[in-house]
């Protein structure tokens, strides 16, 4: 891996970021250069890393159960066509809700735990796993079942050997997708209504005037989240290693 | 392995797209003998040997019959190789019995045997993205006669291949496939001069049978075969007319 690359685009976003503060002007209230920030950073750097603990369990725990219900959903629609007319309309419809105005509904009802956060995190994965999984799957190569038909295959075997593998990378494409949004619903939740994470830590410091502390919280969320994606991104390359080459490389 | 039986179609009327496609179709393929089924693009050679395959979704008229009856199903291969690219060599070709849950030690030695018989010996283990077009389809005919069926159903599988290749596996498939009842679709004279024991030309709307050809000698003739380059241009002219027909 080109290790020169990503360096020096952060070495440049770095100086851009302090061109900006010094050429505005701009007060450290309103932005802090990187200076600032990475001294907040190191800091409070044991604060940060609890409340990123707590996020990063939240984003891990939605992951995994968004992509448990996402993928059952999928399958119950593939093994039921009658299942799959009711479930199919309720599903696209349930995109057009703005998932985010759920999230003081959320806290309301599953408290200011981990929970809200989680199921706000679930929210917004099940739908890109539900539907790249089940579009992956209705894709499946014809002459495959066919053959597979001519075989004599049974049903569960024609899913498990043909359908199910044939739809993985689609399903990879939704994860990456997930992964990608998963910690906006962790954070969302967070800002509605919580004692931890880093969202809530960013709410604390915003109301403090620490704008610093805030941006150092982002930076940390910005890397956790990347380092995650890119973590999934390579897992999936090799567990599903007969899909396309696609995300970062 | 059971004899393998006639094919017997007995008038099959099916309709495409409003246009009646086969009107009372009547032909009898021979048992344990190859036969090409030759004629232009688009004509419906696929369909036809679809429906010899009992594809449930296809509405005929008529009667498809094996005689004398068996209980085996039919083995199919077609053009694409099908297969599946998260197996190895040997897991494809084993498709069939993974399929049904029945594979075997003794399934896995057969398909070995065939696998070196085919020289893939040293390829078992990759995937098919690792393989060539020859190679792949290789691995789809092993996998079309690891089904061990009396009747073989095969749809242009040869012609996507470049022309060394395709000599070399139309051999091969030749060779394997004695004693079945084999029926080759092809639009390929050559092929079908080369592969058939009997040649079926199709052409015209609704389609009919043109011509049945039984060129003497026993496949796959060679190419420079003078039974062969002495039909080839008949033949070749016979599927022209049938197209403008």
């Amino acid at each position: 891996m080109n290790i020169l690359r990503p360096l020096i685009l952060t070495a440049g976003f770095l100086l851009l970021w302090q061109l900006l503060v010094t050429l505005t002007g701009a007060p450290p209230y309103i932005l802090p250069g990187p200076l600032p920030v990475a001294h907040a950073l190191i800091d409070k750097f044991p604060l940060l890393l609890s409340h990123l603990g707590t996020t990063l369990a939240e984003i891990l725990l939605g992951l995994a159960l968004g992509t448990i219900l996402g993928t059952s959903a999928a399958l119950v629609m593939i093994l039921s066509p009658l299942l799959k007319r009711w479930m199919l309309p309720v599903l696209v419809v349930s995109q057009a809700i703005p998932v985010f105005a759920l999230a003081p509904i959320l806290v309301l009802w599953l408290g200011y735990g981990m929970a809200s956060k989680v199921g706000m995190a679930v929210l917004i994965i099940f739908f890109p796993v539900a539907s790249s999984f089940y579009s992956g799957m209705q894709r499946t190569e014809p002459d495959l079942l066919e053959l597979a038909r001519i075989m004599g295959a049974g049903p569960l075997a024609v899913l498990r050997i043909i359908i199910i593998p044939s739809a993985l990378p689609a399903f990879a494409s939704g994860l990456r997708v997930a992964t990608a949004v998963a910690p906006i619903g962790a954070v969302v939740g967070e800002w509605v209504g919580s004692s931890a994470g880093l969202g809530f830590y960013m709410l604390h410091a915003n109301a403090r005037m620490q704008i610093d502390v805030m941006f150092a919280a982002l930076t940390v969320l910005a890397v956790t989240s990347l380092t995650l994606y890119f973590l999934i991104d390579r897992l999936l390359d090799r567990l599903v290693f007969w899909q396309p080459k696609q995300g970062i490389q | 392995m059971q004899t393998a039986p006639d094919i017997v179609l007995e008038g099959v009327n099916l309709d495409f797209d409003g246009q009646p496609l086969f009107a009372d179709l009547t032909l009898t393929l021979p048992g344990g003998r190859t036969t090409c089924i030759l004629g232009p693009s688009g004509c419906g050679k696929s369909t036809l040997l679809k429906l010899m395959t009992g594809s449930p979704n296809l509405d005929f008229k008529g009667r498809i019959r094996f005689e004398p009856t068996t209980d085996s199903t039919v083995a199919w291969m077609s053009q694409n190789d099908l297969l599946l690219p998260w197996f190895t060599l040997l897991d494809n070709v084993l498709l069939g019995a993974r399929l049904r849950g029945s594979l075997s030690h003794e399934k896995r030695a057969k398909a070995l045997a065939l696998i070196q018989e085919a020289g893939l010996t040293g390829y078992e283990d990759k995937l098919p993205a690792a393989l060539s077009g020859g190679m792949r389809q290789r691995g789809a005919l092993l996998r079309t006669l690891m089904e061990e069926r009396t009747v073989i159903l095969m749809d242009e599988p040869f012609s996507a291949l470049d022309a060394l290749t395709r000599v070399r596996l139309q051999n091969l498939a030749a060779r394997l496939t004695v004693g079945a009842t084999v029926v080759l679709v092809t639009h390929d004279p050559m092929e079908a001069l080369r592969l058939g024991h009997n040649i079926v030309v199709l052409g015209g709307a609704p389609v009919r049978v043109l011509e049945t050809i039984e060129p003497a000698g026993r496949p796959p003739r060679e190419a420079g075969n003078p039974e062969v380059t002495g039909l080839y241009a008949g033949l070749l002219k016979r599927l022209m007319n049938g197209e403008a027909a």
